[in-house]
């Protein structure tokens, strides 16, 4: 066995043992920090055109140190699973900062092998509880189910195969940089993901190491659907053929609007479920200032009852939330994976099932 | 009445420009929007599915898939249901699966280009996420004969599930439907090669299914709607018996099975069975006739007109007709006493023949939405004069009550609960209809903002019940303390009672059998004096009914080793196996219904009409004896008629094979030398522990082979052949009382017949009693040696053994009965078992059985354990999915 595949046979070890912890918000983190244009730059982008602040995955290659200070903070905090900072790390995503492939590469590579630097780290610190790495994979800005013009509903300003083409890059870029999984994450729009998901599949059928997968959407609002108009189950069924290691929900929602969806989830997928709510909704001010114990007290519920099998937060939590979520989920047995009578479980926007 | 009961997926065909010529000129056209609109028609009029195809040689077909695909994306009302990508290129089926974010099925790959493109291909759906449709073609052509079906399917099966790990459950076999009535001779048997095709796929590929293309059976008779339609509802019907369970069907070209005029009907019978050799010719001969009546517009017969108003309402529910509903629910309104009257009888009486209808597979979902229009509809039309009604009872305002309803998530159904709705709003409550798929949340949240006093959740298919059991959970959950009604047509008392009330005990909760009681219940549930009582009743209704279910609670179980340690044995010194008289089966057919009279056996006559009480005791009882004499004296009368009319054909086979014991199976051997197995019965042992007395399997009543020479027996009896005539001749002539009638006197031929043929067994053809003499009292109370036991019952309640004894007997053959894919017999009205002659072998019941059992017996019979569970679910000592559901509640 390689070192990757035993740290992926650790990993899936553990998710038998315990809850697993994931780390939180990047974002918040980063502008914790006061970063200004010039760290954004660097010296790699001194004399690039337009704004690069607000571009948080090209501090990879220009901010290296403050990065590996997060993934250090959310390890620290309790996390065993950090992201790497490369949620819009795609072609199609960095087009709007004038970066191309060369740059896109880069910056997976590169905020892989910063992850996984921190990972060894913790892990030869504390060997009883390894530390993993989750490939982050984005959404993009332009989505395949959506009409891009509000005149003509079969509009679309992306193909399948552009955004096969730019997750195709990414995944390979992260997986030569060491991840161990694969978090295909914040999905708006299915069929995107599916590309992603045809991208891993094909690269692997190629000869690349297969990773574990992990699949994780966005129920946007109280409507119960993705922003793409699918129910959860809808949703399962459309990726299942993935076989992911884990499905599950993160962002949009906090805790207490999240609970339901996750409910079904942990009924209907016969893998491991996963959930990392924002912290709450955003206040008047578009802050988060929902209380580490608030959060993790609603998904220590949730582990209590069996519904989890991952935890950790989304857009407003920080590594003390992080850690107040690994100490309520400490106790928890994981959610047991139930049998599903065989059936074939198609979906359109809402699931339909032949038996 | 659903998918799940039904197990047949209507898929939408209007949008193929293949299939119709309308949507293909849009198409050319470039007309997209109307084209949507087609997709939009197709989901409102019921398809499950729709199946886009764009093969056309004028069209880029590629171009027009992602264009119209990523035009419907964006119909919430459209995009719901799956889509089926169909086309003979592989480009365009790229294009469309790089268009749905939902999971699709891909129509259809082959083998005709040999295994490696086949493959490929297979490989590229899997990673697009899709199911597929497999055509039953491979390199030599394609299949005609079931054999070729079955052989090219079975090769695409093991292909794709053994050498990439194709789910199984995900391929849908296409066995070609050919054009029959030709002229050609070679053809005459396309249509009963693909029945048998159907049913042998679905039960030697486990977990795949079997679609087709319809309207190609039919092909030869263009232009001639009615025969096309009839050969359609005919195929229909006979495949989705064997096995089909999906196909591209035009609603719109369906037709009541039991509408089909019935000369008609029988000759369309003939050429899609293949039953004589003039079939085409015959059908061909009257095919003429019905040509006139062509066009999409059924044949304008008005003759329904003339019946009374409430058979016209009927009718129109029936036939899905809102031409005239208004004017005929204004006349049962002006007649009735109440508007509410005419809902609550004609209305209701009306969709439960739809519903009897829809579950006898003589109609089809499509034809059920329509039903569902009329009825909608004809309540309109009435709900202005029960307001109106509501004003002069001065009850306007004055809500005695307020109840949320809800069908349930991932349910669309919502009949019943319409009709609930209204006759509550009727009596002056209060309804808060939330509508259909509506999720626990917010059925809860709105039950609090309005502050409503109860709630109704409905459902129709099975999925519904988890979801209830869900919601229940979730009131618990919130500490919630509202009454909980449960009703739809899947839902049970029992169900209530197993797996829903222990979940939320805050406030009552009750099962609604129908509409009629919802209005008793929920004033109950209103009055502080009526409630605690009927909480208490149903509480300790419920309560009995979950000991039973468990038996008496938990009682210490046997391992299956354990049981056949503790196994039954026979003692063979009092009883030395004879030799039947002949071996394997014979066919009897000197019986007429006078010789059966004497065997009959009352009481569950008298059970049948739901008056429980002994015969003849039941004639005098204080009670219920006026309404039996007149029962009996009627159900004399008639039988008299039956008897010297000869209404019942009496058709039996039975047979006799050396068998013995091998562990917990029965072993059938083809010879005295008992060295070559013929077939092999399974049967099911006891678990629960006993003091005295033994753990019985139905095996332990014969002697292992080392014992010495043993034999079995095996029977199968109808009574119903013309009975279905008969009764719907009654049916046809309103009287459903009669119909009812003939039915339950069939059915007591049916077991009398059994047990005449039993003593003829014992006395004769085994012979192992031939001195045997006993009154119709002591044989009614089988006091005699041996027994008669039936798969499905409660020695061994696995029904699919019942195949093994039918492919012995040669049933069909020989006594005309057939199994239903559900294993059920047709004609109803008949009986088969198995003859044991041990003195000492005795009736049983089974219990409940542990999962070492069930694992023990899916290896031998050669089925997974999903398999095994599904058909000893209702034995199963475990519940599969008890975990995930407590899990997640």
């Amino acid at each position: 066995m390689s070192e990757r595949e035993q740290r992926i046979a650790a990993l899936k070890d553990a998710a038998k043992k315990r809850i697993l912890v994931l780390d939180g918000a990047w974002g918040a983190m980063f502008q914790r920090k006061g970063l200004e244009e010039d760290d954004y730059r660097g010296d790699r982008f001194k004399d690039h055109p337009g704004q690069m602040k607000g571009n948080n995955d090209i501090l990879c290659l220009t901010r290296p140190d403050i990065v590996s200070d997060l993934y250090d903070a959310f390890y620290g905090a309790g996390a065993d699973i950090c992201e790497t900072n490369t949620f819009s790390a795609t072609v199609i995503a960095q087009a709007d900062y004038d970066l191309g492939a060369e740059e896109v590469i880069a910056i997976n590579r590169k905020g892989a092998r910063l992850a996984r630097a921190a990972a060894d780290a913790w892990t030869e610190k504390e060997p009883d509880k390894p530390r993993f790495v989750a490939g982050s994979i984005g959404p993009l800005n332009k989505m395949l189910s959506m009409s891009s013009d509000v005149n003509d509903p079969g509009a679309r300003s992306v193909t399948f195969d552009e955004v096969y083409d730019a997750y195709r890059m990414q995944i390979e870029a992260l997986n030569e940089g060491g991840v161990d999984l694969y978090l295909i994450e914040t999905i708006t729009d299915t069929l995107n993901c599916k590309a992603a998901v045809k991208a891993i599949q094909d690269l692997e059928a190629e000869g690349m190491e297969k990773l574990p997968i992990w699949i994780s959407g966005t129920i946007t609002d109280k409507s119960g659907r993705t922003l793409s108009g699918q129910t959860v189950e809808a949703f399962w069924n459309s990726v299942r053929h993935a076989k992911p290691f884990a499905i599950g929900l993160n962002c949009a929602l906090g805790a207490d609007l999240m609970r339901p969806h996750i409910a079904t989830l942990a009924r209907i997928a016969d893998t491991l479920v996963a959930a990392y709510p924002n912290a709450g909704l955003p206040n008047a001010f578009g802050e988060y200032d929902e209380a580490p114990e608030t959060t993790a007290g609603m998904v220590g519920e949730w582990a209590e009852s069996g519904l989890v099998n991952i935890l950790g937060g989304c857009c407003g939590t920080t590594p003390e939330h992080i850690a107040a979520i690994a100490e309520a989920a400490k106790t928890a047995a994981p959610r047991e994976i139930p049998e599903r009578p065989r059936a074939m479980r198609l979906s359109g926007l809402e699931p339909f099932e032949v038996a | 009445m659903t998918e799940q009961t039904a197990t047949f997926i209507n898929i939408g065909e209007r949008t193929n420009v293949t299939g119709s010529a309308k949507f293909r000129k849009m198409i050319t056209d470039g007309r997209y929007e109307d084209a949507v609109e087609v997709a939009r028609q197709q989901v409102e009029n019921g398809a499950q599915i729709i199946d886009v195809n764009m093969d056309e040689g004028m069209l880029d077909g590629a171009e027009a898939m992602r264009t119209f695909l990523n035009l419907i994306a964006a119909e919430p009302d459209i995009a719901r249901v799956p889509i089926m990508i169909d086309s003979s290129k592989w480009e365009v089926i790229e294009a469309g699966l790089k268009c749905v974010q939902g999971k699709a099925i891909v129509n259809s790959i082959s083998l005709k280009e040999g295994e490696e493109p086949f493959l490929q291909q297979a490989r590229e759906i899997l990673s697009y996420g899709a199911a597929t449709v497999v055509m039953a073609f491979d390199e030599k052509g394609q299949a005609e004969t079931a054999d070729e079906k079955v052989r090219i399917c079975k090769r695409a099966y093991d292909l794709l599930t053994e050498k990439i790990g194709f789910p199984p459950e995900d391929i849908i076999f296409d066995p070609n439907i050919f054009a029959v009535a030709t002229g050609i001779e070679e053809h005459n048997d396309y249509a009963r090669a693909f029945i048998e095709a159907a049913g042998r796929i679905r039960k030697e590929l486990p977990g795949a299914h079997v679609s087709g293309g319809l309207s190609n059976v039919s092909f030869s008779f263009r232009g001639n709607e009615p025969v096309r339609r009839a050969m359609h509802s005919v195929f229909l019907y006979h495949a989705i018996k064997a096995g089909l369970n999906m196909a591209i069907v035009n609603a719109g070209q369906l037709d009541i099975y039991d509408d089909i005029e019935p000369e008609l009907r029988e000759l369309v019978e003939d050429v899609i069975l293949n039953r004589r050799d003039d079939a085409t010719e015959r059908l061909l001969d009257i095919a003429e006739r019905y040509r006139g009546q062509k066009g999409q517009t059924k044949e304008k017969d008005l003759s329904w007109r003339e019946k009374p108003v409430n058979e016209r309402l009927k009718h129109a529910l029936v036939h899905g007709v809102t031409d005239y509903i208004d004017e005929d629910t204004e006349e049962a309104r002006q007649a009735a006493e109440r508007p509410l009257h005419v809902i609550e009888g004609p209305l209701m009486d009306g969709m439960n023949v739809v519903g009897d209808l829809f579950g006898d597979g003589k109609m089809f979902l499509p034809q059920v939405v329509k039903s569902a229009r009329v009825m909608k509809q004809a309540v309109a039309h009435l709900l202005p004069y029960m307001e109106k009604e509501k004003e002069e009872m001065g009850m306007v305002g004055k809500s005695s009550g307020k109840v949320v309803m809800a069908t349930v998530k991932g349910d669309v159904h919502d009949i019943g609960k319409n009709i609930v709705g209204v006759v509550l709003q009727c009596n002056g409550y209060e309804v808060i209809d939330l509508g259909v798929m509506v999720p626990a949340e917010t059925i809860l949240d709105t039950a609090v903002k309005e502050d409503a006093d109860i709630i109704g959740l409905s459902g129709l298919i099975t999925p519904s019940l988890d979801e209830m059991v869900f919601v229940a959970g979730e009131m618990r959950r919130r500490g919630m303390d509202l009454p909980l009604l449960i009703g739809g047509a899947t839902t049970s008392p029992a169900h209530t009672a197993v797996k829903i009330e222990p979940g939320y005990d805050a406030a009552p909760v009750i099962h609604v059998a129908d509409a009629s009681r919802a209005v008793g219940v929920v004033s109950n549930l209103l009055s502080d004096e009526a409630r605690p009582k009927l909480w208490e009743e149903t509480k300790a209704k419920y309560e009995k009914m979950r000991a039973s279910r468990s038996k008496g609670g938990p009682k210490e179980r046997l391992t299956l080793n354990e049981a056949q340690e503790a196994r039954f044995r026979p003692d063979w010194k009092a009883h030395e196996p004879q030799q039947p008289s002949f071996t394997g089966a014979k066919t009897i057919d000197d019986v007429g219904l006078e010789d059966i009279l004497p065997y009959i056996d009352w009481t569950p006559f008298f059970m049948s009409w739901d008056m429980p009480g002994r015969y003849p005791q039941i004639l005098e009882d204080s009670k219920r004896g006026e309404a039996a004499r007149t029962l009996w004296a009627d159900a004399q009368q008639m039988l008299d008629r039956l008897v010297t009319e000869k209404w019942l054909g009496l058709k039996a086979t039975v047979g006799f094979w050396p068998a013995n014991r091998e562990g917990d199976d029965i072993a059938l051997w083809k010879g005295d030398g008992r060295d070559e197995e013929l077939a092999r019965l399974f049967t099911l042992r006891q678990q629960i522990k006993k003091n005295d007395g033994a753990n019985v399997a139905l095996a332990d009543f014969l002697k292992s082979k080392e014992e010495g020479a043993d034999w079995i027996g095996g029977f199968c009896v109808t009574a119903g052949h013309g009975e279905l005539e008969r009764s719907d001749a009654f049916k046809k002539a309103n009287d459903d009382y009669s119909a009812i009638m003939v039915k339950a006197l069939a059915d007591r031929f049916a077991e009398g017949f059994a047990e005449y043929l039993h003593a003829r067994v014992r006395k004769d053809f085994w012979g192992y009693a031939p001195d045997e003499a006993l009154s119709s009292e002591d044989m009614i109370a089988e006091k005699y040696a041996g027994i008669r036991p039936a798969p499905g019952y409660p020695a061994q309640p696995d029904h699919t053994e019942k195949a093994t004894l039918f492919d012995l007997l040669d049933a069909p053959k020989r006594a005309g009965v057939e199994l239903t894919t559900s294993y059920a017999m047709t004609p109803p009205a008949s009986v088969s078992g198995l003859y044991f002659s041990h003195p000492e072998s005795h009736y049983f019941a089974l219990g409940k059985i542990e999962k070492d059992q069930v694992e023990d017996y899916a290896r031998r019979k050669g089925w997974d354990m999903v398999t095994a569970e599904r058909w000893l679910g209702p034995v199963l000592n475990y519940n599969p999915n008890e975990q995930a559901l407590s899990k997640a509640s």
